[in-house]
């Protein structure tokens, strides 16, 4: 089958703390917010993708909330990947004929969680002896690769938390709308050099779902009105390097889901008006202005530095103030993604609206390791 | 009161019958990729299986290739220390802790020569009460 799949309706919720929600309850708030902007009920969903890491069996705990209907819930992790994972199988089993509506849901409830990433594997905690496997280590020793590289300096990192913190002042969804000026970013607690704690993105609760349509159904339903194309959807898993798994690398990856990213699309880095990208730790953003080809090796930090990737821009990233303000909660980052996009696409973003966007690209990186690239454009 | 030897920490360290410690790790013979490890099932490179890797000791001398100063850690691990990944002569690359002098920047410029030593894996031990010996990277 050789039609587009189409967003329909999308909703997030306003990151952040909430204690008092079940996961099923976050996740059921958010798709009745995406069913209702498509202007279909749950009865009309023929297949549930859902995803977190955290709690099993999220979609039928989803589905207990808002309707039971008996069909099928594929629950997926993929790590911090999850949320586009499941796009991509709604995306799939459209394209297979199987379905012309489906549900994608990410929720994750993290709220007391410290830091993530040190695992014991084997008979004695490996932290400390392994080096960290602390997700700010193991995001400094990328960044710390990059800077041999490309001469990052600490100050070049910092600035991509100055950016995206200055952009979430004007998204009334982010956990985090402050600004924080340079000194204040490479002053805050070092948790891992070169990362401070303002570089970090927080472990915060959170749920997004998005209604995906066939085109058939989508012009059937009259919604090509609101209806965003996927021009393209891709996930790759890490493939052999020399140094990966020991060192984690995000780079490999994220190049294999963009670049087949942009061959479904037909399109190249030059097409595009708006990206959201992973910046899970500030100085990961840098390392993915190259591996998403938004600029030639070695300019990434020109690339911020002249403002670029700043609202106002040629190539404006992270607008919603990224990873890093709007907090992280794993599964549902790859959804919200998508949800920022489809506000420009659609020219409804407000303060941070990049003007005139058309087509715009998200992307995610799990650890452990996968990536998933998504290019959407107004229909 | 015999005591017994101390374990291996990781897949990549061996104990002799005298309770020597010995770095250990794989090589392709098809496609010479290594890997630090041991009782591999199959080369993740290029698939050949496990009767085509070989077994053998690495250099104990590398390259200082990314680093990160870890201020923050877990309850029960004493910090700062040093996260490093090192690339051995030959292959293949560690990630392991690296014990400098001191715990800034200066210590964890790229290239850096470094060697690897062996010691007790900072007191750990597991539910049988068996004591561990882990690697460290120290300055060359």
């Amino acid at each position: 089958m050789s039609e587009s799949v189409y967003i329909v309706g999308i909703d997030m919720l306003k990151f952040g703390r909430h204690p008092d929600k079940s996961p099923g309850q976050l996740g059921a708030e958010v798709a009745l917010g995406a069913l209702d902007e498509a202007g279909v009920t749950i009865q009309d969903i023929q297949a549930v993708y859902s995803g977190s890491n955290y709690t099993t069996m999220i979609g039928q705990k989803v589905l207990q909330q808002i309707g039971q209907t008996g069909v099928q819930i594929i629950n997926l992790v993929n790590a911090c990947a999850t949320g586009a994972t499941t796009i991509r199988e709604g995306w799939t089993g459209i394209r297979a004929g199987e379905y012309d509506t489906v549900l994608c849901v990410g929720v994750e409830q993290m709220t007391g969680m410290g830091m993530l990433g040190a695992a014991k594997t084997g008979p004695i905690p490996t932290e400390g002896l392994l080096g960290s496997a602390s997700m700010p280590a193991v995001f400094g020793e990328a960044g710390m690769e990059y800077a041999a590289r490309y001469g990052a300096s600490f100050a070049d990192f910092a600035q991509v938390a100055v950016k995206n913190h200055h952009h979430s002042t004007m998204n009334p969804k982010a956990f985090l709308q402050k600004e924080t000026p340079l000194e204040m970013v490479m002053e805050s607690e070092v948790i891992a050099y070169p990362i401070t704690k303002f570089m970090c993105s927080v472990n915060v609760d959170g749920a997004a779902a998005a209604v995906l349509m066939s085109e058939r159904k989508v012009r059937e339903r009259g919604l090509m009105g609101q209806a965003i194309r996927i021009r393209a959807s891709s996930v790759s898993s890490s493939p052999w390097q020399e140094r990966d798994p020991v060192m984690a690398d995000i780079n490999s990856v994220t190049r294999l889901a963009v670049d087949k990213a942009y061959a479904m699309a037909g399109l190249s880095s030059e097409d595009l008006d708006l990206v959201e990208l992973h910046d899970c730790f500030a100085p990961a953003e840098l390392q993915h202005y190259e591996n998403l080809r938004l600029c030639g090796e070695g300019e990434g930090v020109a690339f911020l530095q002249d403002g670029t990737s700043s609202l106002g821009g040629r190539l404006p990233v992270n607008v919603s103030g990224g990873l890093l303000s709007k907090g992280h909660p794993i599964a549902a980052t790859g959804i919200a993604n998508l949800y920022e996009l489809a506000l420009h696409l659609r020219g409804k973003a407000g303060a941070r609206q990049v003007e005139g966007a058309r087509i715009g690209l998200a992307h995610v990186v799990g650890l452990g390791t996968a990536a998933a690239v998504h290019i959407l454009e107004k229909a | 009161m015999t005591e017994t030897l101390p374990k291996a920490a990781f897949p990549f360290i061996k104990i002799d019958a005298a309770g020597r410690p010995s770095l250990v790790a794989q090589r392709c013979r098809v496609c010479n990729a290594t890997f630090a490890d041991s009782g591999r099932v199959a080369c993740s490179r290029c698939g050949a299986r496990a009767d085509m890797l070989e077994s053998f000791e690495p250099g104990y001398d590398g390259t200082l290739y990314a680093a990160s100063i870890v201020r923050r850690g877990y309850p029960g691990v004493p910090v700062p220390f040093i996260s490093a990944i090192v690339d051995l002569d030959g292959g293949p690359t560690l990630k392991g802790t690296l014990r400098a002098k001191n715990f800034d920047p200066a210590e964890i410029v790229h290239g850096r020569r470094v060697k690897v030593v062996f010691d007790d894996a900072l007191g750990r031990t597991d539910e049988g009460g068996n004591r561990y010996i882990s690697h460290f990277f120290e300055p060359a």
